[in-house]
């Protein structure tokens, strides 16, 4: 079967177009990027591509909410296209600001696939800060294709607007319903940095919603900045380790799987 | 018929709990609860129905809720109400001033815009503020204390009202600040048959209005005034004010660098050509085909080869002035115009990594100091100038999606009337763009002057000098910028990502300092000549100068020479990015710069005569002889104490807190990081991949001690440059493949003995990179880095900040899995010091500790260390070394408190077998002696490492232990230090926590 085809949307500040399409690259899919004026203008089509990807950035400098503006121009353009694709059993990803883009949109969790309310918001962090650290997942989506086959990974996390929120009525109705993806946890790397393990004081530690298809997925952590062994902050000390046990060291680390589920989702 | 719209937070807000909590710890102890509102204030028409749509998009409806306010609109609250608002004492609004630059309001118009297809035309806008309400027994006099440490009047302004004010009123007042100017812009001639009293008032205060206000100095000496005068007087005609204003601009001492440039003593072709680029030129002739330089000094950054295929740029600037007056702004503005000097080098480099300095006084103490007499014109604490420096850097680097992955904080007393700000940029071309080389570029004779990204206001206008006293509340904030990074970004994205490749224009360059001014007319120099049309060029308001337009430094702009056939494409492709771009004119090759507004030229110049006219004045210098004494400092009884609080200084300290804020692993590249190992030590070297589908890296370091220069500014620049090569070394860099970059900071330039120490560094700079081979491709200078005004009673003071040079290094690493990190890895691994150490705690971390300079700065061997470097290297890429750390401020006993805290493991070693020569034990831990560099070894690999060390000082002091216990023997092995790791590790993270 001809290898799927990724849109990486660009524009307006999002900025991790390059490395998500080189993740999805060696994952074996074939991606553009594209920069979202190209296909409110009928340059490029949706219709052309099995995945879209909302990469990380900062889209409009988060003003008016980190992912709000970018998410009402493509609600006030792309809508029905949108939907479209959710219909056609494709997949979405949204990656940080990707994933406040999605919730903007109301694409996540869209309970009971009523897609485009509000139903949670992305707040800025406990911690007053941006920050950049290392973080542990544990994966709850059952049906989600994107977490096929993970349990336990840890990726970075970066954001200064990742404190997940939603009434309480909310967050009991999206567990109910298999829409978290994943949630943070006291893992290898929040033990080796002697970090608290969650960093944004998400509700419930949640890290990662889907909606009710499981197809449409964000998460706040970044999986493209953990594709690579070199990536990880512990990499020197396992060589050293891999040296005594004279094993090579890996080229990849734990990210790359969700590009690759992605990817094998249509081999 | 201004609109306003109010969004509150209906839930738990961590910005309202962070604001009330930092507050209670200044002091305002009666603060119950604090709230935070956002305001939208529309200058624009809008139905009420209208303008509830457009606040349910910037609102959210889960966490926010929003009010409407306005002439013939009802009050309205849609959302969840928080009712708990109107408990509130105190309401303080903060906005801004005229015309600084409003970021949000630039997204909500486009939002706005979107969704209901208007445009905001004629001077419409949309103005945000934000108001914090207080609840608490609090007075007016608090509040208004409260409103003080909110905002900075040079950019914004503040309104109280208690709550009866407020609600008497029925809320705040709607403000409108927009931009009103009522002059009539022409073009003026200015009379200079003249004394040459009146000659230097022009340019010492400007040129002289109708009115007998002055426009702001120029900065042209009697001297060069007078070179003017002649020239005018020889082609028969007075100059015009843009005239003028624009030599002042391209003779400026931040643009032709005139002290490094002029005649010094017996050095008839000045520093920078006899010290700096004679090293480089000599060094690449040495290397011959080893030559790694491919553009230097000449383009806006300096680039050298990563490999066949790609280059890689790097640069370092200063902002320090206007960090000093807005330090968000200053700082914002400075790191993204550092990444244009990537967008300007050749045909356009993507910036890749960021790269930070900040010099501060101690924020803990808050002397304060005023510009203006009588207690006037109060400058920002060192505390809020270093709050907003980091802010500023973090938004704008982060917000372009350009990794942070290497920067240091310094603290001196000395920096307290002016910080450092270094911002630097490395940037990643390919070598060739569709088989033309991307570093060469030239505008050509009829090729379009194209500006691209924002628009030209007042912004930067004599920036630095303009009197916040001057201004009245139509007059536009012209004293600083506040950088804007989204537009730039779509700018860069356009340029570097699209248009460059598809070889759309023939030269581009930055608008930095001096604006169009500078940038059109070096650009001019290409085709040999130009002429602009001022009238073209989009403005931010109606009604500036044509001057001002020629030399306003408003942000986010680029100049582009496009042939007129690949106009319409690359207009296209700007527009469909978001992207403002304009024709202002033409190159051409008349020798000329020609500008025409009105349809009148108003300004035309010789380009030869803009450029080069400037005459050279003979510099003199004269050597301070006051020696310094050694202190008398009795040994501590407690060096584990002693230790202790040195892991605790603010030069030592962990700044994890700066780290952690400013992405580091945004573009996917990172492989050393910035915070190592367990214990996420601040590491002063860092690696980088700037190509994902190579195995290269990109390392990066730097070098600098102020505190050596008083003493010896020799030995401070050659210890500076020591540490910039010994760092990336110690980290795995090919000593061969370094090259490095100068940043000269000094202070009252024209006094001899500064000139002196200038010329001694300059001297260094070029003994000591001709010894390690390590070319200077690119660097900056800021030579008035003086603070003259008034303490706290009122008397004149001056502040000179230490002549600082900062040396950068940048290296290639040809297998990023070589490298090593500082973090000790395995009990039972050996420890070994590389090189010698002696009595040599002249300006040291140590000495400072108790007051005191000394006189026994270190002294660099170039010979000794460049051996060693090189075998070092052999060692790491025999994959022999478990850890390595560079020893530098603080000394050894710093170092392997570092590494110990890297692995959080303990460490045993003996101070009795280092090489070389130390008198006494804390000698021994505090030395700053350079070409040094602390390693662990596996003890498989010792009998390799050993043999390959014969011949270089280096000695075996001790092993790593699993029990973390720090255990220092003594010169004459008695144990001097016996502690838990613990305990260094919570001194070193105390110092700025809750920062």
């Amino acid at each position: 079967m001809a290898k799927p085809r990724i849109i990486v949307f660009s524009g307006y500040g999002f900025n991790c177009e390059e490395e998500t399409k080189y993740a999805f690259d060696t994952a074996g899919g074939v991606s553009d990027i594209v920069h979202i004026n190209d296909v409110i203008g009928d340059k490029f089509s949706l219709k052309d591509y099995q995945i879209m990807a909302l990469g990380g950035g900062f889209a409009y400098g988060d003003d008016t909410g980190a992912g709000n503006a970018y998410a009402q121009k493509m609600k006030n353009n792309l809508w029905e296209e949108l939907l479209k694709f959710i219909q056609d059993g494709k997949l979405i990803i949204g990656i940080c600001n990707g994933f406040q883009v999605l919730m903007n949109l109301g694409l996540v969790p869209a309970i009971n696939k009523k897609y485009g309310a509000h139903e949670m918001g992305l707040m800025p962090n406990a911690i007053p800060r941006y920050t950049v650290r290392f973080i542990d997942l544990k994966v709850e989506s059952k049906k989600s294709p994107w977490y096929k086959g993970m349990k336990e990974f840890s990726i970075p996390v970066a954001n200064g607007e990742g404190r997940l929120f939603a009434p309480k009525e909310i967050v009991k109705i999206i567990n109910d319903h298999d829409l978290v993806g994943a949630r943070y946890f006291k893992g290898e790397m929040s033990t080796y940095l002697n970090l608290p393990y969650n960093p944004n004081g998400s509700i419930e530690d949640i890290a990662s919603i889907t909606d009710e298809t499981g197809r449409v997925m964000g998460l706040m952590p970044h999986p493209e900045r953990a594709m690579f062994f070199t990536q990880l902050p512990n990499w020197e000390l396992l060589k050293e380790k891999y040296k005594k046990e004279k094993k090579e060291i890996p080229e990849f680390a734990p990210g790359l799987q969700i590009f690759k589920n992605g990817v094998n989702y249509f081999k | 018929m201004a609109l306003r719209l109010e969004v509150a937070t209906t839930v738990f807000d961590t910005r309202a709990d962070i604001r009330r909590k930092k507050f209670t710890s200044q002091g305002f102890k009666n603060i119950k609860n604090l709230w935070i509102l956002d305001v939208y204030t529309f200058d624009k028409e809008f139905s009420q129905k209208e303008l509830e749509s457009i606040g349910l998009r910037i609102s959210n409806p889960v966490t926010q809720s929003f009010y409407i306010k306005g002439q013939g609109l009802r009050v309205k609250a849609l959302g969840k109400h928080n009712d708990s608002i109107n408990k509130f004492s105190w309401a303080i609004e903060i906005g801004f001033l005229p015309g600084v630059t409003d970021n949000v309001s630039h997204t909500t118009k486009e939002i706005a815009e979107d969704l209901l297809h208007v445009s905001f035309e004629n001077g419409e806008d949309v103005y945000t503020s934000q108001i914090t309400f207080i609840e608490g027994k609090i007075t007016k006099k608090e509040a208004e204390d409260i409103a003080n440490s909110l905002y900075n009047p040079i950019i914004q302004s503040a309104h109280i009202k208690s709550y009866e004010e407020y609600k008497k009123s029925g809320g705040m007042d709607i403000i409108v600040p927009k931009v009103i100017l009522n002059q009539k812009p022409t073009a003026k001639e200015v009379d200079l048959n003249i004394s040459d009293e009146e000659l230097e008032k022009i340019g010492k205060k400007g040129i002289k209005n109708s009115n007998n206000t002055r426009n702001g100095p120029l900065a042209l000496t009697l001297l060069y005034m007078k070179t003017i005068q002649k020239y005018f007087k020889e082609i028969g005609r007075n100059p015009t004010d843009i005239e003028l204003e624009s030599l002042a601009q391209t003779w400026a001492e931040h643009c032709k660098h005139t002290i490094f440039n002029d005649p010094i003593d017996g050095i008839k072709n000045g520093l920078f050509k006899t010290y700096i680029r004679r090293a480089t030129e000599e060094i690449r002739k040495a290397k011959g085909n080893n030559d790694f330089c491919v553009s230097v000094f000449t383009d806006n950054s300096g680039g050298i080869s990563l490999d066949d295929d790609w280059i890689v740029t790097h640069k370092a600037e200063t902002h320090n002035s206007p960090s000093a007056l807005d330090p968000f702004g200053g700082a914002i503005t400075g790191i993204v115009g550092v990444n244009r000097d990537a967008l300007g080098f050749g045909l356009g480099a993507k910036p890749v990594a960021n790269y930070y300095g900040f010099c501060f006084a101690p924020p803990k103490e808050d002397i304060p100091l005023y510009k203006g007499k009588n207690k006037t014109q109060k400058m920002l604490s060192s505390r809020r100038i270093m709050d907003g420096v980091i802010d500023g850097v973090n938004a704008g680097g982060n917000q372009s999606g350009i990794p942070t992955p290497q920067g240091f904080v310094y603290f001196d007393e000395r920096y307290r009337g002016k910080p450092l700000v270094f911002v630097g940029t490395v940037g990643l071309i390919p070598k060739k763009i569709q088989g033309k080389p991307s570093w060469i570029k030239k505008a050509e004779p009829s090729d379009y002057i194209v500006m691209v990204g924002g628009r030209v206001g007042k912004d930067g206008i004599h920036g630095a000098t303009f009197s916040s006293e001057e201004m009245d509340s139509g007059s536009p904030a012209t004293a600083v910028q506040i950088g804007d990074p989204i537009t730039q970004k779509k700018l860069s994205d356009a340029i570097v990502k699209e248009a460059r490749d598809q070889l759309l224009y023939h030269s581009i360059t930055d608008n930095g300092a001096g604006g169009l001014s500078c940038s059109v007319a070096e650009m001019a120099k290409e085709s040999n000549g130009c002429i602009v049309y001022l009238d073209k060029v989009p403005v931010k308001y109606v009604g500036l100068e044509p001057w001002e337009i020629w030399i306003s430094e408003s942000q986010e702009r680029m100049t582009l020479a496009v042939p007129k056939e690949n106009w319409d494409k690359f207009n296209d492709l700007m527009q469909r990015r978001g992207v403002e771009a304009t024709v202002i004119g033409e190159f051409t090759n008349t020798g000329r710069c020609v500008v025409s507004y009105n349809k009148k030229n108003i300004m035309d110049l010789d380009l030869e005569f803009l450029h080069n006219g400037l005459p050279k004045r003979q510099l003199t210098s004269s050597a301070a002889v006051e020696k310094k004494e050694e202190p008398k400092i009795a040994q501590p009884k407690n060096l584990t104490q002693t230790l202790i609080q040195m892991m605790g200084r603010l030069n030592i300290a962990s700044y994890s807190f700066i780290t952690q804020q400013y992405d580091h692993i945004v573009q996917g590249g990172l492989v050393l990081p910035p915070l190592q190992g367990r214990g996420r030590v601040n590491a002063e070297t860092s690696v980088f991949r700037p190509v994902l589908t190579s195995k290269k890296g990109v390392i990066l370091s730097q070098g600098m001690y102020p505190s050596y220069s008083e003493i010896d500014s020799y030995a401070m620049a050659a210890a500076s440059l020591d540490t910039a090569v010994r760092n990336v070394i110690a980290a795995g860099a090919n000593p061969d493949y370094i090259a490095i970059l100068d940043n000269f900071c000094w202070c009252s330039p024209l006094e001899g003995d500064r000139l002196y120490q200038l010329k001694q560094a300059a001297k260094a700079c070029y003994d000591y990179a001709i010894e390690y081979g390590t070319p200077f491709i690119s660097g900056k200078d800021s030579m008035y880095n003086d603070f003259n005004g008034f303490d706290k009673n009122g008397k004149p003071i001056k502040i000179s900040v230490p002549p600082t040079l900062l040396i950068s290094s940048i290296g290639v690493v040809e297998d990023i899995t070589k490298v090593v990190s500082l973090d000790l890895k395995n009990p039972e691994d050996l420890v070994y010091i590389l090189g010698e150490t002696y009595d040599e705690l002249g300006g040291s971390e140590y000495y400072s500790s108790f007051g005191k300079d000394g006189n026994s700065v270190p002294k660099t061997d170039s010979v000794k260390n460049k051996n060693l470097y090189k075998t070092l290297f052999n060692a790491v890429q025999n994959e022999l070394i478990a850890s390595s750390i560079s020893i530098t401020r603080g000394g050894l006993g710093v170092a392997v408190i570092k590494a110990a805290i890297g692995g959080m493991l303990g460490i045993e070693i003996s101070l009795s077998k280092i090489s070389g020569m130390v008198s006494r034990d804390d000698f021994a831990l505090f030395s700053e002696s350079q070409g040094r560099i602390l390693i662990t070894v596996t003890p498989e690999n010792q009998k390799k490492v050993e043999q390959i060390f014969k011949g270089i000082s280096f000695a075996k002091i001790g092993k790593v232990t699993k029990n973390p216990l720090i255990e220092i023997k003594g010169l004459k092995e008695n144990i001097i230090i016996k502690e838990k790791l613990d305990n260094f590790v919570k001194s070193y993270n105390e110092t700025f926590k809750g920062y």
